[in-house]
């Protein structure tokens, strides 16, 4: 009898691999360029949540800026959770940096005492418009660039308030899937209660990503890789993928494009900016 | 071009074969064993690849005017066996064997395609670059085949078949891949040498880097079967490997010893590969720019070509 050599077991769910020392060079590079060589800014501001995205981004920032030239905004809501406040301070601790905090609550509730009946979805979106009012204001206060903190996943599933957490002019982490800002966030030395607690949105009480989602992030971070590569229903369901699961992921996806784009704007001319009046975003 | 999506994978066996030198019935009867084993499985391979000389051995010098088949006593022998083991279990055969033909001898590879009602050779090819340099002599017992062909395989669809330093020119696997091949199959037989490389010999890792590089540039699957063991003193150095189309290595076996290495492919991850980078559709759109060069070498007439 030969010996028989088999292929590492298939796993459709195994976890997309990075190089974190890798990835971490590049993104530290990149944010050099952006605020220093392209802009002349030589400090950020990063809302700090208290989660593991901003954490993550606070880090490469401190590594590429200085922490002396990192300012980290904590925006609490009063229904906020406190250990969000808690973990964020872990981070300002960590890295030096300089933290402030700034209570929303006034601003957010003095539009919806106007406001009683908006839903928990609204409300989510006030609380999220608000701290990006705060952060681009806190910016020029601090004459730093803001620095989104977005990770791809949620990008890719919608899950982000509109012209809010993407505001930001840059985002290290916009293309990093959910599980891979974990790895990140492990070898930049992330404070690892950060990384382990459920991610979290703190819109509302007791409220966690992947409830709202309905499905884990590595199972989703699975099925995006393969679904981007151009892999149809069929075929990924051929491969292991739950075939409900694909079907969840793919609605979400396929219902929010129009969330990774500026505003539609219709054409009248034949200088339409962005259709015919083109220029690279460096140029 | 196939495109509609695959329900199962295909299975694959690479048979990393490890002869004895120019004992062909002997080489032929562990075959059987091998085959045996393979019909045996829970879920048996439709395609078998062997590797380059695979029942004889590589380095037979004028000892391959005596081993020597024509295709079609080769594909009967090969047939048979499978059909004492398996019954009418269908599958398909690729195998390297020096064969003669009406006293013209060629370092060649059958493809083979058995069902339930008869056997079928779809293809032979015949070693394009016989390497006579250094360690190798094959030009001056052997002559050269001249023509890269795709064919059908009912498993994988547009293939080509292409032996050894066939694919070590990348003009001839580019040919493969313009002419439609999807799969890109490999019977070997690699003589390793280099010490200086890092955890393996030099000649392995050029190996995976050549065949990762055409898989990659293609977007086509590439199956080598290399042969093992010591032929006097030259190791072979085995590796049989399975790359998908975006050239990741999907299974690859160790250089010293005889194995059966599996793989299950999705064939249409070619689409995909093709689609994420498609330098084989740019080719296609250059290439009548690039072939009109009057610097290049002057292409033969119909006339010049010589019969295969």
């Amino acid at each position: 009898m030969l010996p028989v050599v088999d292929p590492p077991q298939r796993d459709a769910y195994a976890t997309p691999k990075i190089d974190a020392a890798v990835a971490a060079r590049w993104l530290v590079a990149f944010l050099r360029d952006e605020c220093i060589g392209r802009r002349g800014i030589k400090n950020a501001v990063i809302g700090l949540s208290g989660g593991v995205d901003s954490a993550v981004t606070a880090y490469l920032c401190a590594r590429a800026l200085g922490p002396q030239n990192v300012h980290l905004i904590r925006m609490p809501y009063r229904l906020s959770s406190p250990a969000s406040l808690e973990d964020a301070q872990l981070v300002i601790d960590a890295l030096g940096a300089a933290g402030h905090t700034v209570d929303i609550s006034a601003a957010v509730d003095g539009y919806l005492q106007y406001e009683p009946d908006a839903d928990p979805r609204r409300r989510g979106n006030v609380l999220a418009r608000t701290r990006m009012l705060v952060l681009f204001d806190q910016s020029v206060k601090f004459a730093a660039l803001p620095i989104g903190t977005g990770n791809k996943t949620e990008r890719l599933l919608g899950y982000f308030t509109w012209h809010a957490d993407d505001t930001p002019p840059i985002n290290p982490l916009g293309d990093l899937l959910k599980t891979q800002v974990w790895e990140l966030a492990r070898y930049l030395g992330v404070p690892t209660p950060i990384i382990e607690k459920a991610p979290s949105a703190d819109l509302e009480a007791n409220q966690t990503d992947e409830g709202d989602l309905g499905i884990r992030y590595p199972r989703a971070d699975a099925i995006l890789s393969s679904m981007l590569l151009g892999y149809r229903h069929e075929q990924l369901v051929a491969r292991g993928f739950d075939a409900a699961e694909v079907t969840l992921v793919r609605g979400r996806v396929d219902g929010t494009h129009w969330k990774r784009h500026l505003p539609t704007t219709a054409m009248l001319t034949d200088t339409a900016i962005n259709e015919f009046y083109l220029r690279p975003v460096d140029y | 071009m196939q495109s509609d999506s695959q329900a199962a994978p295909a299975r694959i066996a690479l048979v990393q074969s490890k002869p004895r030198k120019g004992a062909y019935v002997e080489n032929l009867a562990a075959l059987r064993a091998v085959f045996a084993q393979l019909a045996a499985l829970d879920a048996p391979p439709q395609l078998l690849v062997l590797p380059e000389a695979a029942l004889t051995g590589y380095f037979l010098e004028g000892a391959v005017y005596e081993s020597a088949r024509s295709a079609e006593r080769f594909g009967h022998e090969l047939s048979s066996l499978w059909r004492d083991v398996a019954g009418q279990r269908p599958v398909e055969i690729v195998a390297g064997f020096y064969e003669v033909d009406n006293g013209s001898y060629y370092n060649s590879a059958i493809w083979l395609a058995l069902d339930e009602r008869e056997t079928r050779i779809l293809h032979v090819h015949r070693k394009l670059f016989l390497p006579t340099y250094g360690v190798f002599d094959e030009e001056r017992f052997l002559s050269r085949g001249n023509r890269v062909q795709v064919f059908e395989s009912p498993l994988l669809g547009a293939t080509a078949l292409l032996i050894c330093e066939d694919v070590w020119h990348s003009m001839v696997p580019t040919i493969a891949a313009l002419k439609g091949a999807r799969s890109i199959v490999v019977p070997s037989a690699a003589p390793g040498r280099g010490i200086d490389g890092e955890g393996e010999l030099v000649s392995v890792a050029r190996w995976r880097e050549l065949l990762r590089g055409i898989a990659m540039e293609h977007g086509c699957f590439v199956l080598y079967a290399g042969l093992a063991g010591f032929e006097g003193g030259k190791g072979m150095t085995g590796s049989s490997c399975a790359i998908g189309p975006d050239g990741t290595m999907l299974v690859q076996a160790d250089a010293d010893d005889a194995c059966i290495v599996r793989a299950e492919i999705f064939l249409d991850d070619v689409e995909i590969a093709r689609a994420n980078l498609p330098l084989l559709g740019d080719l296609r759109a250059v290439l009548p720019d690039l072939l009109s060069d009057e610097e290049l070498p002057r292409l033969r007439g119909r006339d010049d070509a010589s019969g295969c």
